[in-house]
């Protein structure tokens, strides 16, 4: 267990980096879907890190996290060759993943790393993958190499056009699922109860997968359900154990309460309450800006 | 006066404690401890009856008139040993345990006057025991046998249960790995138990005392997730006890629970005690700031909580119970410490909703006013909702201390692992072998939120048949 990184990538330079860890245990284990929880150092804080990657073979373990508070900031100062203090995993259940057809994988912000890895899963599955990632700007996108190495499209959108379409992610997910199901997107401003009849039996999709922000996960939601089809969301809840022991992790999925870190973290996005959800995560906002100054201003030891 | 011989002192000596207005503020430990003249003088009222009723009140027999007969002539090293015979966390022991209904509550000093303070007692003897090795500091002998690498045992979780297991069987020569799913080792004791009632320096000591034993112990490795049981049993291990404990918070069941500001006791303490976050931001994990805080339940967590709320500088903390303080399960000394402290009780009434602004920050509680009826299966007088008597709390922090249920994690990875009726670990009486062979369960993954020391009796229990079965084993 020495947690050793082995490799350390800058995605978006002092933004996102992207780390792989030796950290065989966990490797041997680790599906789609799966989370690990890290402390950087001593006195450091728990947090859940989505697994982007594994290679049993070799033993490793691939992170991608962005740097947005104390503890990530703290984890940037690492260097290959750093080990993490601790690191437990794999947590949460895996993707349920089965040959279904064809699966769009929709992916926002260092989201796209976890999407990555199910969709990875949903094509080693036998799954005809269609990957959609979104960001700002070209600079900000992630992993589109990697997801073109084995999705069959991988299609990219930008807000400033600099990459792609222009638009958002769901702008995307909206023109591939009306081409599909061979509609035009005015249709769905008001949909017939027999084009709703239509599209719940046609199974031109088999899942959708969002892994993001939470504003792009309820915006695939609202896009995918005119559709009829099963939507899965990937929820990053503020966690403290990250194996049930607490609930911090509480989310309102169908009008009943779920713990993220045990009964997820992937939930039906068509029963998720996003408004909640949002609402937590910004639970410690203030003392996480706090931290964050007590860091800058070296009230903790950085990592030598 | 009389000469002859020191009159026996009617009442109990009273423990040293930090004064209430002094220690609200602070997470040292509340109670500081007999000196050597105090504990002789407690020692020294005990009758020494021939056949002593204490004994059999405690769920681990130790053997009270003994060890304190050893202390009243001021024999520390003897009453330690005594003490290790059956009880290989007397340290935590003496300063957890419901004393008053158990070893004390038979004690026959009681019948007529105060029983004789066995907790304070058993506290002092282990702080005070200077040991002159980890053997004889966690069996109490001088002498442990050697560590047969080939006899190998895991034990999953580092709670009471598992450390107790760990002791029995490393003083035995048995080769034994913990494994811990946090990232530090003492499971309720070190996540639970606020500071002030168990420092975790106690709880590091005993710890060490196992390593040097050879005892190994690998945190961050969560059974069911990062190693299974059966994966255990291929590396070799001859047997395995678990003891993850119960772990898995309940919650109202009421509108407005998932509202910021809502907390669970787990994740409260679990913050503060695991996460130090009384000491944040010079640690990392934060609690926010509350000023008026309710916390549900009338155990030792509720109390625990009450009293961490006071010290995080809340203004007002308000236990709310729907029962009275007669049928509270806390320990009659830390309900008198959260009274001392300032704690304030809303008794027989029942949360009906908590109540939010628009940003989703809790803001209130509405409740129901109760009364008692008949007694229910507990013996305890059943709560009966007054009808359209409802009040609001104003509170900005809630704080849900009303149980823990089994945790799914090891038990849904575990096939062919049969659970009880509540969903706990089912195990045989006396081995605390499941039904898995040579796979023990004790502490609360098998019997439901207890004690600590009902913990520790189970996996003393276990760890007896662990040992017998390898001994079975070696002769085949």
């Amino acid at each position: 267990m020495s947690n050793k990184i082995v490799k350390k990538r800058s995605l978006i330079p002092g933004s996102t980096s992207e780390l792989v860890i030796d950290a065989p245990h966990i490797a041997a284990k680790a599906k789609p879907g799966n989370f690990i929880i890290l402390r950087v150092w001593e006195q450091g804080e728990r947090i859940p890190l989505t697994i982007a990657d594994a290679d049993a073979k070799r033993g490793t373990i691939t992170i991608v996290y962005l740097v947005m508070g104390k503890t990530t900031e703290q984890l940037e100062t690492l260097k290959e060759g750093d080990s993490i203090l601790d690191l437990c995993g794999p947590l949460g259940k895996a993707t349920h993943i089965e040959k279904l057809g064809t699966v769009i994988c929709v992916g926002g912000g260092t989201g796209i790393a976890a999407m990555h890895h199910i969709a990875k899963g949903n094509h080693m599955a036998g799954n005809h993958v269609v990957a959609m990632v979104g960001a700002r700007s070209k600079d900000l996108l992630l992993f589109v190499d990697e997801l073109k190495s084995f999705c069959p499209e991988v299609l990219v959108s930008t807000d400033d056009g600099t990459c792609g379409v222009k638009g958002f992610v769901t702008d995307l997910l909206k023109d591939r699922l009306c081409t599909e199901y061979q509609i035009s997107p005015s249709e769905l401003d008001s949909v017939t109860s027999s084009l709703k009849d239509r599209l719940a039996s046609d199974k031109g999709i088999a899942e959708v997968v969002a892994v993001g922000p939470v504003p792009m996960m309820r915006a695939v939601a609202q896009a995918v359900k005119p559709f009829g089809i099963k939507t899965t969301v990937s929820l990053n809840s503020i966690m403290v154990d990250g194996m049930g022991m607490c609930g911090a992790c509480r989310v309102t999925v169908g009008g009943v309460v779920r713990f993220a870190c045990v009964d997820g973290p992937e939930f039906d996005g068509q029963l998720v309450d996003f408004n909640e959800l949002a609402s937590r995560l910004g639970a410690f906002r203030s003392q996480e800006k706090i931290s964050s100054e007590h860091f800058h201003k070296g009230g903790c030891c950085s990592h030598g | 006066m009389d000469e002859k011989k020191p009159k026996r002192a009617a009442v109990r000596t009273p423990m040293p404690e930090q004064p209430a207005d002094v220690r609200r503020k602070n997470f040292n430990e509340v109670a500081l401890g007999y000196t050597m003249e105090q504990a002789m003088q407690e020692a020294q009222r005990c009758l020494q009856c021939k056949t002593p009723v204490c004994q059999k009140g405690c769920p681990v027999e130790v053997n009270i008139k003994d060890f304190i007969g050893f202390l009243a002539k001021g024999d520390i090293p003897g009453a330690y040993q005594k003490l290790l015979e059956t009880n290989s966390l007397p340290a935590v022991c003496g300063r957890v345990c419901p004393q008053e209904s158990q070893c004390e509550k038979d004690c026959i000093l009681g019948k007529k006057g105060q029983p004789i303070c066995i907790g304070r007692l058993e506290r002092f003897a282990a702080d005070q025991f200077a040991a002159s090795s980890a053997c004889e500091q966690v069996t109490g002998k001088k002498v442990c046998a050697i560590v047969d690498e080939k006899l190998k045992v895991a034990c999953i979780g580092s709670g009471p249960a598992s450390l107790t297991a760990a002791g029995y069987l490393a003083g035995l020569g048995v080769k034994v790995t913990v494994f811990e799913a946090l990232h530090e080792l003492g499971g309720v004791l070190v996540y639970g138990i606020p500071e002030f009632r168990l420092p975790k320096g106690i709880v590091r000591r005993e710890i060490d005392g196992l390593r040097t034993l050879g005892v190994d112990f690998v945190k961050n490795y969560v059974g069911g997730k990062t190693v299974t049981v059966q994966e255990l049993f291929d590396q070799g291990y001859k047997a395995i006890f678990v003891g993850v404990g119960a772990g898995l918070p309940w919650f109202l069941g009421i509108p407005g629970e998932t509202l910021i500001g809502v907390f669970s006791s787990n994740e409260y303490l679990t913050r503060i005690n695991l996460g130090r976050a009384y000491d944040f931001p010079n640690w990392d994990t934060p609690i926010f700031p509350a000023k008026n805080v309710v916390v549900f339940g009338g155990g030792n967590v509720a109390m625990d909580s009450a009293r961490t709320a006071l010290r995080l500088g809340a203004d007002n903390v308000t236990i709310a119970y729907r029962r009275t303080k007669q049928e509270m399960p806390a320990r009659i000394e830390e309900l008198h410490h959260a009274i001392e402290e300032g704690v304030q009780f809303e008794l027989l009434c029942a949360p009906i909703a908590f109540l939010g602004d628009d940003k989703g920050y809790l803001k209130g509680i509405k409740l129901q006013k109760m009364c008692l009826g008949e007694p229910d299966a507990s013996g305890r007088c059943s709560p009966v909702p007054v009808e359209d008597e409802y009040f609001e709390l104003i509170c900005d922090m809630a704080v849900v201390a009303v149980g823990t249920g089994p945790n799914p994690i090891l038990l849904s990875n575990t096939p062919g692992l049969n659970l009880n009726r509540r969903g706990y670990i089912q195990v045989h009486d006396e081995t605390q072998e499941t039904s898995i062979k040579n796979l023990y369960a004790g502490g609360d993954i098998s019997t439901g939120s207890a004690t600590v020391i009902a913990a520790m009796g189970a996996g003393r229990k276990a760890a007896k048949s662990i040992y017998e079965q390898l001994m079975q084993q070696k002769k085949q």
